[in-house]
This record gives C-alpha cells, structure tokens and sequence, in this order.
C-alpha cells in the first residue's frame, strides 16, 4: 500500500480546498519559477526518466511524446490540448481532479506547455462536466489574477494561456484528432494519421494532446524528481494511478496507489471486497470498457499494470475497474457496452458505423439464447474485420470487450442457445447475414 | 450513430436573438481562440443558445450562430445533430433528465431508475410528461461511475440513487426545491462509504499558505539559472528502485 506522502492527488476527494490557497497549502505552485528555469530539454529529460506513460489510455511514454514537438523555428504557434473529455464507461478519475485540484492541472499545463514551446493550452472538458468545468474556470482564473499563468507566467518570463473548453457529449471527442476536430467547431470525426498532431494539429499547427491525469502529474514529478516517480511501480510500468473500482463491489470509489498493485489487494483493502466475497467474482473489466474482460480464475494474481494486464490479453486503459459478481448477466453486460459504441460510432469509416449495430444486434439475440451456434463464429470474425479497418481506435476498443467475452464465456452462450432451442417457440430463430 | 432531426415545423419559434448579457459573454467566449478561428466557439454558442431556449435547441437558433459566426447553415446543422447533449426538441418546464445506463451503471441497478421515470414521466424517452413539468432520456456513461447509479439533472449530478431516493429527487424538482446534488447516500463524493481509508495522514494538510503571498521556490533563481549540466543532458538513464528497500515492504 502507497505511503500518503507518495500520493499525487491529495485533495481526490474533495475533503480540502480546492481553490489557489487550499493547493498551496498542499504544496501546488511551489517553486515552478525554479522549474521552468531548468530549460525546455532539462523538463523533458526529467519527464523521460521518471517514466511517466500517458495515463489516458494508451500508455504511450509522456516524455518521448513531449520530445516530438518541432523546436521552434519557423515562428508557426505550438498548442498543447488537455484531453479532459473523460468518457470512457467506468473511468471517472479525471472528474475528480478537475473539480477538487484544479491548480495542479493547470500548474501541469504551464509546465508542459513550456516543455514543448506551446504558448496556448486548451482543456477540453466534456460537455456533461458542468460543475467541474466552472471550478476548473475559476481556478483558471485564480491562476491569471495571481500572476502564475497569462503574461510573464509565474515571473518566469514566458506568456502562457490557458483556455477552457468544452464538448457536448460526444465520446469519440476523446481520441486526440478527433477532439482537434471539435475544437475547431466541427464534427468530432478523427483524422486520417499521419500527419500526425505534432506536426500538423490544432489549426494545422503543431500541437501535442495529453490527458488530464497525464498533465497533472508533471508538477509533481519536476518538484520530487524523476527518481521517486520510477521507485514506485516496476520498469515500464513506474509511477502511482488513480483507479476507479466500480460495480459489483461493497464500496465503490477512486483510490491513488502505485502501478502494479495486485488486482485483489485493490479490491479489498480499498473498495470492501466483492460483493459477497472474493470468490462470488465472476470477472472484471480493467480498463475501462474498451478492453477484453478477464474471468475470475486470472484474477487472483493479476498486477494491475501495463505489462500486467497485457500477459491475460487485456490492457490497462484508463484503470477503471468494472467488477462484476456471479450475478451479472455477462452477455446482455456486454451487450450494452455494444450498444454504447454504436451509439457513440461517428459513422466516418464503414466497419464501425455498420458492424457495431450489427454486433449489438446480435449479442443481444445471443443473449437471450435466440441464435445459431455458427453465428459465434461469425460474430467474432466480423469483429476481426472491424478492428484495425478504421481510421481511429475507437473500432478496435469495441471489438475488444467482445472478443474477450467470447474468449472466455463461449460455453455461458452456446448454453442459453441450446436451452433456448430445447423450448418450443412460435417464431423460427433468425441467423443474421454475414 | 443515431438519426436525429430538427422538431417539426410547428414546435419551431418564430424567431431567435441572443438577450444582451449572453451576447456579451457570446462575444467573450469567440476571443478565446485566434483571429479568423471564431468557429471554434460554436459549441460553447449553441450551449448557451440552449439554456436560454429552455433546454433545447431550436433552428432559428441553430441559424443564428451561424450568422454570429460566419459559418454556413449546414455546418452548424451538422454540429447540431452530431452532439447529443444537444436536444432538438422541447424538453420538460421543470427538468430534464438524463440517466445514465451503461454497464457500470446497469451493474449498480439503473434499470430501477428507468422504471421510475417510465411511470412518473413517460414510456418513451423524448417526450413530455402530461404536465409538461418533466422529460427523460437515457445517456451513456456520464463519468461518475463509482458513483453509481446517477442521473444529470440541468447542470447538476444526483448519485448512489435507489428508485426511492430517486422520486424524492423528482418530487424535490416538482416542488421547485431539488435537493443536493451529489451522492444521495452517506458519502463524500468519490471516497467510499464510512470515510477514506487513504489520505488519512494529517502531515498532509498541515502546512499553512502564507496569506496571499507567492512563496519561495524551493530551489533559488541563482541555483537554476547557473549555465550547463541540466539543459544539455541528454537521454538520462533511467534510475532503477533500489534492490532492497525497506520503505515499500
């Protein structure tokens, strides 16, 4: 368990203010003059060593990511875009941290932005954030009057400005060119890559899109050094995280703790168990609905980490830990996440604007038993055809959690099909198309 | 994806202005972005045009901010249909409700809460309760999962519901007194029920700012801005956690 003083998020909970002298008081804002003064190369060394991997989704190394910006030459403005359109089901980290630390994201944004030459941050906070955003726009604007942002930022002699914006609830906003796409007043839709933003971004300029968790823990990494920041976790896998452990458990709730936390001890030190007991688990989602479940029996050892998650065929995401008991009714769950992502398809590419509600369709026929064994086959080929055939990610994070499902509780399916056959009905069993 | 079209004819206003105070915070929000990019305002311009529409969007309003801001109809049309906190049509006097039924959601019962709006409000979704007071939707995950099930009211979040504590909600909005946002059960925002069991240690929260005044750097000007070493390092080597560290047993 995570020593307090290794925490990053000290106000998650909202228990302490969260205005400019509450994140003084908790140490927010200190010394960032001294920080910016190291130079762009010192922060983005510090931000490479400390081993900090995007905490949005895809885990990809912060600092390197940083490193991709073009120096500046050609006087064209750099941006950096905060990705706080969190929206993924299960993830509500990010909420947290926009409405009770505000200031650390924002301290994040300048220290960042810095980094990578950016003279604009905007914050990209999803429409339905409406509470949050105004605590996030006061806090903004705590940070003008106080001299820490805007002209001369923090005395340093560097202008940086900070913008809040907001969505309309849109999920695939999320993906990075898409979000660039609604924040020059268009249609989410995302962008063929490359080019890819670092080069030609918001506006057509370079610009670098990171999450909101990512950000906010940059103060704290340049004021603790990268050496405490890679001494919690494993290689690869350094650093703490927020989860957020929801579902079928005694206590759901958002916890900080380091990377590599074993799946059980997350559970029942921080959220009270499972409900009715470590063994009524029948699997958990743990990252967030976009990645493939895993079944009870691999959860028991399971290191809540990258390369953790990876070696069952899962992945990390977000860290949203969706548990579920032995009560659930696994295939309509999945079912539903289905149907979220035909509701949030942005309908550019073919694969995913068509074979998400056909997948939804059928899963939720298969739900109910009324189907055809062979369609288990298909349904998993057309997810095979869906992923990796559209422009974005958003194809593969829905054809993930039905392949996992299929992965593991192929035999819960074919079960309710013959139980579903045995009985007589006065409708013959459709087959879909292929 | 889900077709969603502008209300019929006869639900639409005739006309669409901007009141003088949202035209001034309108003219604000467009001096957030570079000169020539004012189209990046449209959400935040549709948004505002919604609340003083009464919770929906109507199409002289749609065209008004295409005017305001240079843009061609249909692209604001486009806009309009693509975001689906965008609503088309009118929406109830009193609230509208969106709940919330993705999984996490589903797990923590939501389908409770959509018994209740089906015979407190309507069978369907989208329309009007006979009073007009009320309407409801269901919305995919609006990010408060551990504080599930909830429901997005106007600007504000009701959590951990159960049917009953629902209706007081309803009731509460009827009465023209909704009750406090946030978790409906004993509980602290995202902390789980009976209290943190992490940021407990009071070292934490000791310090005291000192009262307005920017503090100290940690470390001095001088100590920084000496010429060398830090700015020209490069790929430093990754520091390895100690072999044999007591502190993380």
């Amino acid at each position: 368990m995570l020593a307090d003083k290794d925490r990053i998020f000290t106000n998650l909970y909202g228990f302490h203010d969260w205005g400019l002298e509450g994140a003084r008081a908790r140490g927010g804002w200190d010394g960032t003059k001294a920080i910016l003064a190291r130079g762009r190369d010192a922060i983005i060394n510090e931000m490479k060593a400390s081993g900090l991997r995007g905490r949005g989704g895809a885990g990809f190394p912060t600092g390197l990511k940083w490193s991709f910006m073009p120096k500046k030459a050609d006087g064209r403005p750099h941006y950096l875009v905060v990705n706080a359109d969190e929206s993924e089901p299960g993830t509500c980290k990010d909420r947290d941290i926009l409405r009770h630390d505000p200031h650390l994201l924002i301290e994040g944004c300048l220290i960042a932005g810095f980094a990578m030459g950016a003279e604009t941050a905007y914050i990209y906070v999803r429409g339905e954030f409406i509470r949050e955003r105004e605590h996030l726009q006061a806090a903004v604007d705590q940070a003008y009057a106080a001299g820490l942002i805007g002209k001369n930022a923090c005395g340093s002699g560097y202008d940086f400005d900070v913008y809040v914006h907001h969505g309309a609830g849109a999920y695939i906003c999320g993906e990075e060119t898409a979000l660039l796409e609604s924040l020059e007043g268009k249609k989410g839709q995302p962008r063929l890559k490359p080019p890819f933003p670092a080069n030609m971004g918001l506006y057509g300029y370079p610009t670098t899109v990171n999450n909101v968790e990512t950000i906010a823990s940059a103060p704290d990494i340049m004021r603790r050094g990268a050496a405490w920041f890679s001494s919690i976790g494993r290689p690869n896998n350094t650093g703490t995280k927020v989860y957020c452990i929801s579902g079928h458990v005694n206590k759901p709730c958002n916890v900080e703790d380091a990377l590599g936390i074993p799946l059980r001890e997350l559970i029942e030190t921080y959220a009270g168990g499972v409900r009715g007991g470590w063994d009524n688990l029948l699997a958990v989602i743990p990252g967030g609905s976009s990645m493939p479940l895993v079944p009870a029996e691999q959860c028991n050892e399971l290191k809540m980490d990258f390369d953790g998650l990876a070696a069952v065929k899962s992945a990390l995401g977000t860290a949203a830990v969706i548990v579920m008991d032995k009560s659930t009714d696994i295939v309509r769950a999945m079912a539903r996440i289905s149907y979220f992502y035909k509701h949030e398809s942005c309908g550019q590419c073919t694969p995913c604007r068509e074979g998400m509600g056909w997948m939804w369709r059928v899963l939720t026929r298969m739900a109910e038993g009324r189907a055809h064994k062979r369609e288990i086959d298909m349904l998993f080929d057309v997810t095979k055809q869906i992923e990796g055939h559209t422009i974005c990610a958003f194809g593969d994070g829905a054809a993930w959690p039905v392949q996992g499902l299929l992965r593991h509780f192929r035999p819960e399916i074919e079960r309710r099909i013959d139980e579903y056959a045995r009985n007589p009905h006065p409708e013959p069993i459709r087959e879909a198309a292929e | 994806m889900a077709v969603r079209r502008l209300a019929p004819e006869h639900l639409q206003p005739k006309e669409f202005s901007f009141t003088a105070e949202n035209l001034a915070w309108a003219q604000n929000e467009i001096k957030k972005y570079p000169p020539g990019r004012q189209q990046s305002a449209v959400i935040s311009l549709l948004w505002r045009a919604q609340e003083q529409c009464g919770g929906w969007l109507p199409q002289k309003a749609i065209e008004a901010v295409a005017a305001m801001l240079g843009m061609a109809k249909i692209r604001v049309l486009e806009v309009a249909t693509f975001y689906t906190m965008f609503l088309l049509s009118p929406v109830g006097r009193k609230a509208h409700i969106q709940v919330c039924g993705t999984t996490p959601c589903v797990l923590r019962g939501a389908e409770e809460l959509f018994k209740v709006c089906h015979h407190r409000i309507h069978e369907e979704p989208f329309h009007v309760s006979a009073d007009g007071d009320f309407s409801w939707e269901e919305v995919e995950c609006l990010g408060a999962c551990v504080n599930a099930p909830m429901v997005l009211i106007g600007h504000d979040t009701f959590e951990d519901l159960t049917a009953e504590t629902f209706e007081k909600v309803i009731d509460g909005y009827a009465k023209g007194s909704p009750p406090k946002p946030g978790p409906q059960i004993d509980r602290h925002f995202s902390a789980p029920v009976g209290g943190p069991t992490t940021l407990t240690d009071p070292s934490l929260y000791a310090k005291k700012p000192s009262a307005g005044e920017p503090q100290q750097p940690a470390v001095a000007d001088d100590d920084a801005k000496k010429p060398g070493a830090a700015a020209n390092v490069h790929e430093a080597p990754i520091p390895k956690p100690p072999a044999a560290d007591s502190s993380r047993a």
